[in-house]
């Protein structure tokens, strides 16, 4: 009867007890979901266009961010730091296309998933020997970007907002705004959809898919320095961020693999889901379950909707 | 050499003069080991028709991706002859070099991009140019003055269009890149009868007001000769036989393979088999 109680009823009561804590959790659980809305991004974007699941996003996380506190440690402003770094992301999107992919077009998809991987260990192995392995503090202020925090009284009590959460969701709004007008009103948006759709009629209509590819992998290395620098803010930064990619996983499943409005509201469903999950039934079984109860949900998606909330209709005409 | 034969070599020159795509014997292996084309030569005139017929599996789809250079994504490679388009030797352009010197190809099966509405499909087709939205908007009118019907669709997804919707919007959307010559594979796969019908003759009138070259890969040998000017059938990856598409029509081995009419008596299934390998040993 107890067990019940607290698993039915408590939560509820505290969260209606406690009103400012309970905001305070969502507002936490909103700024991860953000976080993971961004990493899902750079995966959509890639697959969307290629076919291909990217498992290098996370390190491209990683990587981004090294390199902008590693060419700032250089003694470069933070400005033109974040503007290399952004080459360096467009540089590395060429080398992964002319070196990789573009040998293999056609090719299974197991076969391109495990390239991923390969590059994954390359851009740790790479990372480690240019920038070394110990963790780094993320630029933050430098970069001109909020610290600090401010105190709101809502419902008799405090809700704290971090301003650098403040200006992560405001960031994450513009990027997927920026994405989403490219994608559905430029000539190059146009093209991207129509190799999503079909590789070999893209090529026939002229379409060279190297330069698509190339493009999505920097709009998806630009993304990966985003994130990289949003959680960078948070934590620090190190090679251990690279497993919040994982963290993506679920939101895709959740949101559909080929879809942006998919990756932000599973973004954001994951992230909420799991701080109120962590706060309020986290207590009945000991605690600890912020880190599995994403892949529960997703497992449960899985086999009620396999194609995630906004995965693409599949057309088929009969 | 008697004057009358000296006359007719000439105009054959003539003809031959300017061909505006011709391929002369080239082989194609897939994996390094299938041998799919053995030695196809032929060419299309600067603003002719010419349809290239056969069975399935003959080599005609193979041949079109050959010129328009799409074997490459199918691990397909020629690997003998030359293809010569506009006085250019072709084989080592990318799709989308071809694409922009004016050779586009509309592949079998339609590939309508069929999460992109049927305006936005027409648009793709522009990818390759740079003339400016002014053009691209002029050639979309264009577009939709042949194909009314794809004016009226203009906002739905390709994907939930008609069969022959898709067929035009895949002609519409070659027509876009401002063609010289399109290569045309099997346009009235699955289609009605009357759509086929619409669709050759609007191929005829974008033939003659465009001056756009068709090279024309189709099963249906009926209608790919009435449209066309010149054939070429092909079996088992060789040209087996090339003429004038009145001549073909008229020829009574065509008449039997591949038009399903009889020349003269029946003959018995039996009788048509040995024919057929005798013949495949002379050639």
């Amino acid at each position: 009867m107890e067990f019940l109680y607290n698993l039915l009823i408590d939560p509820f009561v505290q969260m209606v007890e406690l009103p400012d804590f309970f905001l305070q959790v969502l507002w936490e659980g909103f700024v991860s979901g953000v976080l993971y809305a961004l990493i899902a991004l750079g995966f959509v974007l890639i697959f969307k266009a290629s076919g291909v699941f990217n498992f290098a996003q996370g390190i491209m996380v990683v990587f981004a961010a090294l390199s902008l506190v590693g060419l700032y440690a250089l003694g470069m402003p933070a400005y033109i730091a974040l503007i290399a770094t952004i080459a360096i992301m467009g540089i590395l999107a060429v080398a992964v296309q002319k070196t990789i992919f573009h040998h293999l077009v056609n090719q299974p998809d197991i076969i391109l998933l495990m390239a991923t991987i390969g590059l994954t260990y390359f851009l740790i192995g790479f990372g480690e020997f240019v920038f070394g392995g110990d963790p780094k503090v993320m630029i933050t202020e430098e970069l001109g970007l909020p610290t600090g925090s401010t105190a709101f009284d809502v419902l008799g009590g405090l809700v704290i907002l971090q301003h650098i959460d403040i200006a992560a969701a405001v960031i994450a709004i513009i990027m997927v705004t920026a994405l989403a007008i490219f994608f559905n009103k430029t000539r190059i948006g146009r093209a991207l959809r129509a190799v999503a759709d079909d590789h070999q009629a893209a090529l026939s209509v002229g379409i060279s898919l190297d330069q698509i590819w190339i493009i999505v992998w920097f709009a998806a290395g630009i993304v990966a320095l985003a994130t990289g620098i949003m959680w960078g803010a948070r934590s620090d930064v190190s090679f251990a961020l690279e497993i919040i990619a994982f963290k993506a996983l679920p939101v895709l499943i959740l949101g559909g693999f080929t879809s942006i409005p998919g990756a932000i509201v599973g973004g954001l469903i994951i992230g909420i889901g799991e701080k109120i999950g962590e706060i309020y039934w986290g207590p009945l079984v000991g605690g600890g379950i912020e880190s599995w109860l994403a892949y529960v949900i997703a497992l449960i998606f899985l086999l009620f909707r396999p194609q995630g909330l906004f995965g693409e209709k599949i057309i088929e005409r009969v | 050499m008697s004057a009358v034969e000296t006359v007719a070599d000439e105009t054959a020159a003539q003809v031959a003069q300017d061909p505006i795509l011709s391929v002369n014997n080239i082989e194609v292996i897939y994996d390094h080991v299938i041998l799919v084309l053995k030695g196809v030569s032929l060419t299309v005139p600067e603003g002719g028709i010419v349809a290239l017929l056969g069975a399935n599996g003959a080599g005609k789809t193979t041949t079109l991706k050959a010129v328009s250079n799409l074997l490459g994504a199918e691990r397909g490679d020629v690997t003998k002859g030359s293809i010569i388009f506009k006085g250019e030797e072709v084989q080592s352009l990318s799709p989308n070099d071809l694409v922009r010197r004016g050779c586009i190809q509309v592949m079998e099966g339609r590939h309508c991009f069929g999460h992109l509405t049927v305006e936005e499909n027409l648009l793709t087709g522009a990818y390759t140019r740079r003339d400016g939205w002014g053009a691209i908007q002029t050639d979309l009118e264009m577009v939709y003055t042949y194909f009314p019907r794809l004016k009226e669709r203009r906002s739905s997804l390709a994907g939930y269009t008609s069969g022959g919707e898709q067929q035009m919007c895949a002609i519409g959307r070659a027509l876009m890149s401002k063609p010289t010559m399109i290569l045309l594979d099997e346009p009235s796969m699955g289609l009605a009868p009357q759509l086929v019908e619409e669709i050759f003759e609007i191929v005829k009138r974008l033939n003659e007001n465009e001056r756009v070259s068709f090279l024309l890969a189709e099963q249906n040998t009926n209608m790919a000769l009435k449209y066309a000017r010149y054939g070429y059938i092909l079996e088992n990856g060789r040209v087996v036989m090339d003429g004038e598409a009145s001549d073909l029509r008229e020829n009574e081995d065509v008449k039997e393979f591949y038009l399903g009419v009889g020349g003269g008596e029946r003959r018995s299934f039996r009788d048509v088999k040995s024919y057929r390998r005798r013949k495949r040993w002379l050639s």
